[in-house]
C-alpha cells in the first residue's frame, strides 16, 4: 500500500512538472484530486481498513493530497507567469504614433487682457461697469465737457447712425468714458469702477482700427487726489507688465474731461529691433488720465465741492500688443486661426493676482 | 508747432542745452515730439586746414594732406582733385559717422599710407549731391571750430505737440514763458515802443454784423505802410521759416507768417493799390460770392463765414485765408496790415466747410490772445519797416477789445487736497506770477488770481492746481496706494459678467477658438440674418461692407471660416462673445455667445476617423454653455423652430417654456453658405446669455444629497414609433412613467429600415433604475419596466419592439 502510494506520488509529481499548459494541468488536477481521481479513488479503500492502519494511511493520503495540490498550484503560477511573459513579448505598440486628436480652444488676447485688468483693479476695489455701444451725444460728448463745436464730434472722427424720426442721431461711442457718465448719473458716490469695452472711430490704417477696445477707470469719493491716481496707475502698470520697478512717468497734458490732466509713460528700450519694457533710455506713452473735471461731475449730478477723484483711459489692444509682443493692431480682428492659436490663451489660464497674473510664456 | 533754439532764445535768456530744454518742455505739458539737431549729425566735424598737400607715393590720384584740426596735425589721404595746401575744409575724425554714407570712419591704410580721418564732400556730409571735390570753407573760418556752427547749421529744431488748450504756445513766446516759469531761463521783455504814425491811413475798417452776431469779429485793427519795397527776406528770416517747414515767399508775406509763430498772432497784408476803394468791410459772406484764395483755389462763401470785402467783393475769408487778387507781389509798394479777433467756433466751422487748414485758422480756432492785435501790429510794422523801408500810418480800428478779464478765487490748499502735493505758498505765488497770472491779496485763505489775456483756457480752481503742479513737477507728487475698504476685495464682476467669463472659458475648453470681430457688417449680409432697421445704418461707414450694426454674430464668424479656408485651414471652430443689435436704444443691444464649427471634427488620423460637423455639435456647444451659465437644464426644451438662417430640418431652439429662445443652434442654411461662398458643412449656435434666468436669491439651502448605496440595474427598451415623434418625447414619457426609480435614460440606438415599417423608426433606450432605500427585487424591476413600456406607448403611440 505505501509502496503503491509512493509510486503514485512520483508519477503525479512528474506529470505535473511536465504539464505544458494550464489545460493539461487542470486535467491532471481532476485526474488526481477530482471526485474520481486517483487519490480520491484510493482513499475510498480506507473505510475497509483497521482503525490503526486507517489512521496511518489517512495521514499519508492527506500528505500526498496536499503535496500534489501544492505542486499543481506552483506549476499553475509558473505557467501563468510564462504565459504572461509570452503575451507581453508579443504585445508591442508604436509609442511614437501621434495621440488621438483633442481640440484645443483659445481665449482671444483682448479677453485675456480684460481678465488681467479685472484681476488687478479688482484687488484695488474696482468693480466692472458696462454701457451700450450705441450712445447719444450727451453721454459721449456733452457730459464729458466736450463742446458742440469740438472737432472730435465731426463725422471724420465719430461714426453716426442715420437720424431718427425726431432728427436726433445716435453714434457709436468713441470712448468708454460714457460708462463714467452712466455710472455716476443717478447714483451716489463713492465710485470705483473700470469699464472695458468696444469703442469706435472713423479711422482705418496700419495703426488704427475702426473698432478697438478701451478700458476706462473712475474713482470718486471725498478725498481721492493725484497722489492716489499716481499710486493706482503705477501699481497697475507694474503688475500688468510684471516689472516690479517699471519706471512710470506722469506728464501734464490736456483732456476736456479732466483737470489736471496727465499722460503716462513707461520706461522702455529697444534692443535689436525689439521693444523691451522696463528700464531703458526711452519712454513710451501708455495712457491718459486726470482728476475728473468739476463740470463732468456736475453734469452727472455729483457735487464737485463735496466729491472729487480721478479717471483714466487706455487702449486695450495697445497694452496687449506691448505685453505680448504682438506687432500689428489689425490682426486682432482678422479671425486668422493661426494667429489666434499663437497669441490666444488656454481656457484654464484665468488670471488672478494671488495665483500669479500670467503663465510664464 | 515747430521752433528753433535760436528763435526761442529771442524770447528766453538761457544757457540750457537743447536736450535739457526738450526734457523740461515734455515735463511741463508741452510734449516734445522730436528734436532735430543738425549739429548732432555733424558732431566732431571741425574746420580743418590743409597745411601741406603732396602726391601719394603709391597712387597718382591720391594726395597726402597734413591737416591742422585745431587739436593737432593729422595725416589724411584724400582723393579729391581740389585738395591743396591752404584749403580749409570739413575734417571728420576717426570714429565719426559720415552722414552721407552712414558708415563709421575707421583709421585705414590706403595704398600703404595710414589715413587718420577724412576731408568731406558735400555729398558725404549729406548736404547735397556735389561729390566732385571736398568742401571748401570760407578762408576766414576759424580752424578747429565746429563745422555745424561755421556752416550755420547749429540751430536745433524742436517740435512740440501743443495740446488744444494751449493756444498761447502756438507762438514761440508762449513756450518761452512756460520755460522761464519752469526755471529754464529768463523771459526777455517784448520791445513795446509804438511805431510813430507818419500819416493818416487811407484804408479804413467797417464792421458790418447784425447786433446778435457782433462776436463774430469783435475787434480789428490795421495800418497802412507806404513807400516800401517788397523782395526776398533776409537770410536769417528765411532760415527760420525754412527750419520750421515754411516756404519763404517775400518779405511782406514772411513777416506775417513769422508773427503767427513768434507771437501766435495771425496777421494779413493787403496790397493797397490792388484794393477796390478804401474801405474794408468785415461781414458775413453772401451766397454766390467767390474768392480766389492765396492757395490758388477758388472757394464759395456762405452766410456763416466771415469775409473781408472791398468794393469789388470778398478779398479774404477772415481768420482762414487771404485772397489772391489783393495779395502782395514783388511790385507792392503800399500795404494795409490786418490784425483781427475772430470767433473761434466760427473760424473752425468755416475752415472745416472750406476744407482749409491754415496757420491762421489753427490759431484762431484755438483762441488768440485778445490783447495781441495792437502789440502784434506794432511789432510787425517795425519789422516791415526794417526789411522793406517805407513809413507807417496811424492805426485804424473797428470794434473794441472784448472784456477778457477774469479772476479766480483760489484756495492754495487745493494743491494738497486735489493735487496731493505740499507746495509752499510762496512757491505757488511765484509760479503763477511767472506764468503771467496776477495774484492779488488773500482773504481768509483764498487767493485772488487774475488770469492773463493769453490763457483763455484757465477757468477754475483745478486749472490753477494744474498750472502750479505742472511747473512744480507732476513727478514730485508722492504716490499713494489706493486702499480698499476692508481687508479683502469684493467681487469685481457682477453675476452677468461672471457668466460671460465662464461662458468664454467653457467654449475655449470645448475646443473653440475665440475671435473678436467688428460690430458692423454689410447690409446684404445682415439681410441674411434678419436684417436691421434703418436706425442701425451708419451715416458714415468706414467701408460699404461695414455699413450697418450687426443683427447677429454669425456673419463675421462664417466670413472668417471662409478666410481661414482660403489660408488652408478648412476645419474651423470659432466663437465670439459680443453685442448684436436690434435697434439703437441701449435695451436693443444683446450680448450673444455665438460659435461656428465648419469642415470636419478634426484632421484625418490613424486611430480615429474624422466626420463632418453637424447640428448636434452645435447643440452640444449650446447646451454646455447654458449649463455653465446656470440655466435650469431639466427645464430646457428644444424645438425645431430656429430662425431662417439655419437649415430648416437640422436646427432648433432651446428655451424655457414658451418664452423667448435662450439659444439657436443647427446647421447653417445652404443659401447662407452659398452667399458666403462656403462649401460647408457648417453648424453654428447663438446663445443669448442675458436671457438665461438667474436662480432666485435667498432660497433655503438645497436638500442634502446622499447617493444611494443600493444596487442599480440597467434595462434596455426598443420602441417603434412614428418617425416624427421626437426622441425627447420618448425619453420624457419613460421618465414620467417611473419618476421614482429612474436615475438615467440614454438613447443608444436609432434605426430605420429593414424590419421597421415605413414611416416609423426604432429608438432604443437604456434606463438605469435605482432605489434610495433598498435593493430592487426582480419583481419590482419587472413592474417598473411594465410601467415604462405602457407610459411610452400611451404617450407616443409607439410599441415595444419584439
Amino acid at each position: 500500500m505505501m509502496q503503491d502510494l509512493e509510486t503514485l506520488r512520483t508519477e503525479l509529481l512528474a506529470e505535473i512538472a511536465a504539464a505544458a499548459d494550464l489545460d493539461r494541468l487542470e486535467a491532471l488536477r481532476v485526474a488526481a484530486l477530482g471526485r474520481k481521481g486517483a487519490i480520491t479513488e484510493r482513499m475510498k479503500a480506507l473505510g475497509a481498513m483497521a482503525p490503526e492502519a486507517r489512521r496511518a494511511a489517512g495521514q499519508a493520503f492527506n500528505a500526498l493530497k496536499e503535496e500534489v495540490a501544492a505542486a499543481i498550484e506552483a506549476r499553475r503560477t509558473g505557467l501563468a507567469e510564462a504565459d504572461l511573459e509570452a503575451r507581453l513579448a508579443a504585445e508591442r505598440i508604436d509609442i511614437t504614433l501621434p495621440v488621438r486628436p483633442e481640440a484645443e480652444g483659445r481665449v482671444h488676447p483682448i479677453s485675456q487682457t480684460v481678465d488681467e485688468l479685472v484681476a488687478i483693479f479688482g484687488e484695488m476695489g474696482f468693480a466692472v461697469a458696462e454701457g451700450p455701444d450705441i450712445e447719444d451725444d450727451f453721454h459721449n460728448f456733452t457730459a464729458l465737457n466736450i463742446p458742440p463745436e469740438h472737432p472730435a464730434r465731426q463725422e471724420h472722427d465719430t461714426f453716426y447712425l442715420r437720424a431718427r424720426a425726431d432728427g436726433s442721431r445716435m453714434l457709436l461711442r468713441t470712448q468708454t468714458s460714457t460708462v463714467q457718465i452712466r455710472t455716476m448719473t443717478g447714483a451716489k458716490p463713492p465710485f470705483r469702477i473700470i469699464a472695458p469695452g468696444r469703442t469706435y472711430r472713423c479711422d482705418s490704417d496700419a495703426t488704427h482700427s475702426p473698432m478697438f477696445h478701451q478700458v476706462e477707470g473712475l474713482m470718486v469719493d471725498e478725498t481721492t487726489h493725484m497722489g492716489h491716481l499716481k499710486g493706482c496707475l503705477v501699481d497697475f502698470l507694474r503688475a500688468f507688465f510684471d516689472v516690479d520697478d517699471l519706471p512710470v512717468r506722469f506728464r501734464p497734458s490736456y483732456f476736456p474731461f479732466t483737470e489736471p490732466s496727465a499722460e503716462v509713460d513707461i520706461g522702455c528700450r529697444r534692443e535689436g529691433g525689439e521693444l523691451l519694457i522696463g528700464h531703458g533710455e526711452d519712454w513710451m506713452e501708455i495712457l491718459g488720465c486726470g482728476m475728473v473735471h468739476p463740470s463732468v461731475l456736475r453734469n452727472c449730478g455729483v457735487d464737485p465741492e463735496a466729491y472729487q477723484g480721478f479717471a483714466f483711459g487706455m487702449g486695450i489692444e495697445r497694452i496687449t500688443m506691448l505685453k505680448y509682443g504682438i506687432p500689428d493692431l489689425r490682426t486682432f480682428f482678422e479671425s486668422d486661426l493661426r494667429w489666434l492659436r499663437r497669441y490666444g490663451f488656454a481656457a484654464l489660464d484665468l488670471p488672478c493676482m494671488v495665483g500669479g497674473l500670467q503663465e510664464r510664456r | 508747432m515747430k521752433l528753433t533754439l535760436s528763435w526761442l532764445k529771442d524770447h528766453l535768456e538761457t544757457a540750457a542745452p537743447v536736450q535739457a530744454i526738450a526734457e523740461k518742455l515734455s515735463m511741463i505739458g508741452l510734449e516734445v515730439e522730436a528734436v532735430n539737431d543738425p549739429a548732432a549729425t555733424f558732431a566732431g566735424f571741425v574746420v580743418g586746414q590743409v597745411i601741406e598737400a603732396r602726391r601719394h607715393p603709391n597712387a597718382d590720384r591720391l594726395s597726402l594732406c597734413r591737416v591742422e584740426t585745431g587739436r593737432g596735425v593729422v595725416e589724411v589721404v584724400c582723393g579729391a582733385p581740389n585738395a591743396r595746401t591752404g584749403l580749409k575744409g570739413v575734417y571728420a575724425p576717426v570714429g565719426s559717422t559720415i552722414p552721407g554714407t552712414g558708415l563709421v570712419l575707421k583709421a585705414a591704410r590706403i595704398r600703404g599710407v595710414e589715413s587718420h580721418g577724412m576731408l568731406l564732400s558735400l555729398r558725404e556730409l549729406g548736404l547735397g549731391e556735389d561729390h566732385a571735390g571736398i568742401v571748401e570753407l570760407d578762408p576766414g573760418a576759424p580752424v578747429g571750430a565746429p563745422f555745424a556752427e561755421v556752416f550755420g547749421l547749429a540751430d536745433p529744431v524742436i517740435e512740440v505737440a501743443v495740446t488744444p488748450n494751449r493756444a498761447d504756445c502756438l507762438g514761440v513766446r508762449g513756450i518761452a514763458r512756460d520755460l522761464a516759469a519752469a526755471g529754464m531761463g529768463r523771459l526777455k521783455p517784448l520791445a513795446a515802443a509804438p511805431v510813430p504814425a507818419r500819416f493818416q491811413s487811407p484804408v479804413r475798417w467797417r464792421l458790418d454784423f447784425p447786433a446778435a452776431a457782433a462776436g463774430a469779429c469783435p475787434f480789428i485793427v490795421g495800418r497802412t505802410i507806404r513807400g516800401l519795397r517788397n523782395g526776398p527776406s533776409p537770410g536769417w528770416l528765411k532760415a527760420r521759416l525754412e527750419a520750421i517747414g515754411l516756404r519763404p515767399i517775400s518779405a511782406l508775406v514772411d513777416v506775417t507768417n513769422y508773427f503767427a509763430y513768434d507771437l501766435a498772432r495771425p496777421l494779413h497784408v493787403y496790397d493797397v493799390e490792388r484794393l477796390a476803394g478804401r474801405e474794408l468791410v468785415v461781414r458775413f459772406g453772401r451766397r454766390g460770392e467767390r474768392l480766389l484764395a492765396l492757395n490758388e483755389r477758388t472757394y464759395e462763401a456762405d452766410e456763416d463765414m466771415i469775409v473781408i470785402a472791398d468794393a469789388a467783393g470778398p478779398q479774404g475769408f477772415g481768420g482762414v485765408i487771404g485772397g489772391e487778387a489783393t495779395g502782395c507781389t514783388g511790385a507792392t509798394t503800399s500795404v494795409f496790415l490786418e490784425a483781427a479777433l475772430f470767433d473761434p467756433v466760427r473760424i473752425a466751422a468755416t475752415g472745416r466747410r472750406l476744407g482749409i487748414q491754415s496757420d491762421a485758422r489753427y490759431r484762431f480756432e484755438r483762441g488768440v490772445d485778445p490783447t495781441s492785435a495792437m502789440a502784434a501790429a506794432e511789432a510787425a510794422t517795425r519789422m516791415i519797416l526794417d526789411l522793406c523801408g517805407g513809413e507807417a500810418s496811424d492805426i485804424v480800428a473797428a470794434g473794441a477789445e472784448p472784456d477778457w478779464r477774469r479772476t479766480i478765487a483760489f484756495r492754495p490748499g487745493r494743491i494738497a487736497t486735489l493735487g496731493g502735493a505740499q507746495v509752499p505758498e510762496a512757491e505757488v505765488v511765484g509760479i503763477l506770477a511767472a506764468l503771467g497770472f496776477e495774484v492779488a491779496g488773500r482773504a481768509s485763505g483764498t487767493l485772488s488770481v487774475a488770469v492773463p489775456s493769453w490763457r483763455g483756457d484757465v477757468a477754475g480752481e483745478p486749472d490753477l492746481v494744474e498750472e502750479v503742479l505742472r511747473i512744480w513737477g507732476f513727478d514730485r507728487i508722492a504716490t499713494v496706494a489706493v486702499a480698499r475698504e476692508g481687508g479683502l476685495p469684493k467681487a469685481a464682476l457682477g453675476p452677468m459678467q461672471r457668466r460671460v467669463r465662464s461662458a468664454r472659458r467653457v467654449l475655449a475648453g470645448r475646443g473653440l477658438v475665440e475671435t473678436v470681430s467688428f460690430s458692423f457688417v454689410g447690409a446684404d449680409l445682415a439681410g441674411l440674418f434678419g436684417g436691421v432697421p434703418d436706425t442701425l445704418r451708419l451715416a458714415n461707414p468706414i467701408a460699404s461692407d461695414l455699413d450697418v450694426m450687426r443683427p447677429s454674430l454669425l456673419p463675421h464668424l462664417l466670413a472668417a471660416v471662409r478666410r481661414n479656408a482660403d489660408r488652408g485651414v478648412a476645419d474651423v471652430a470659432l466663437f465670439e462673445i459680443g453685442p448684436q443689435f436690434a435697434g439703437d436704444r441701449p435695451e436693443d443691444q444683446a450680448r450673444v455667445a455665438a460659435g461656428v464649427r465648419a469642415g470636419r471634427t478634426h484632421a484625418r488620423h490613424w486611430a480615429q476617423s474624422p466626420r463632418p460637423v453637424d447640428a448636434m455639435d452645435a447643440k452640444a456647444d449650446a447646451l454646455a454653455l447654458l449649463a455653465a451659465a446656470g440655466a435650469p437644464m431639466a427645464a430646457v426644451q428644444v424645438a425645431a423652430e430656429a430662425p431662417p438662417w439655419y437649415h430648416p430640418g437640422k436646427s432648433g431652439v432651446l428655451r424655457l417654456g414658451p418664452k423667448a429662445a435662450l439659444a439657436h443652434f443647427g446647421e447653417l442654411h445652404p443659401r447662407v453658405l452659398r452667399h458666403l461662398d462656403l462649401a460647408g458643412p457648417a453648424a453654428g449656435f447663438e446663445v443669448f446669455v442675458e436671457r438665461i434666468p438667474f436662480p432666485r436669491a435667498g432660497r433655503a439651502a438645497p436638500a442634502p444629497f446622499r447617493p444611494s448605496p443600493y444596487q442599480a440595474v440597467e434595462r434596455d427598451f426598443a420602441f417603434v414609433v412614428a418617425r416624427e415623434v421626437p426622441a425627447e418625447a420618448v425619453v420624457r414619457a419613460a421618465r414620467a412613467a417611473e419618476a421614482m426609480l429612474i436615475v438615467e435614460v440614454g438613447v443608444f440606438d436609432l434605426y430605420e429600415g429593414t424590419g421597421i415599417p415605413a414611416g416609423k423608426k426604432s429608438l432604443a433606450l437604456s434606463v438605469k433604475l435605482q432605489a434610495t432605500d433598498r435593493t430592487l427585487t426582480e419583481a419590482e424591476i419587472e413592474e417598473a419596466a411594465g410601467r415604462i413600456v405602457a407610459g411610452v406607448e400611451t404617450a407616443t403611440g409607439g410599441t415595444l419592439r419584439g
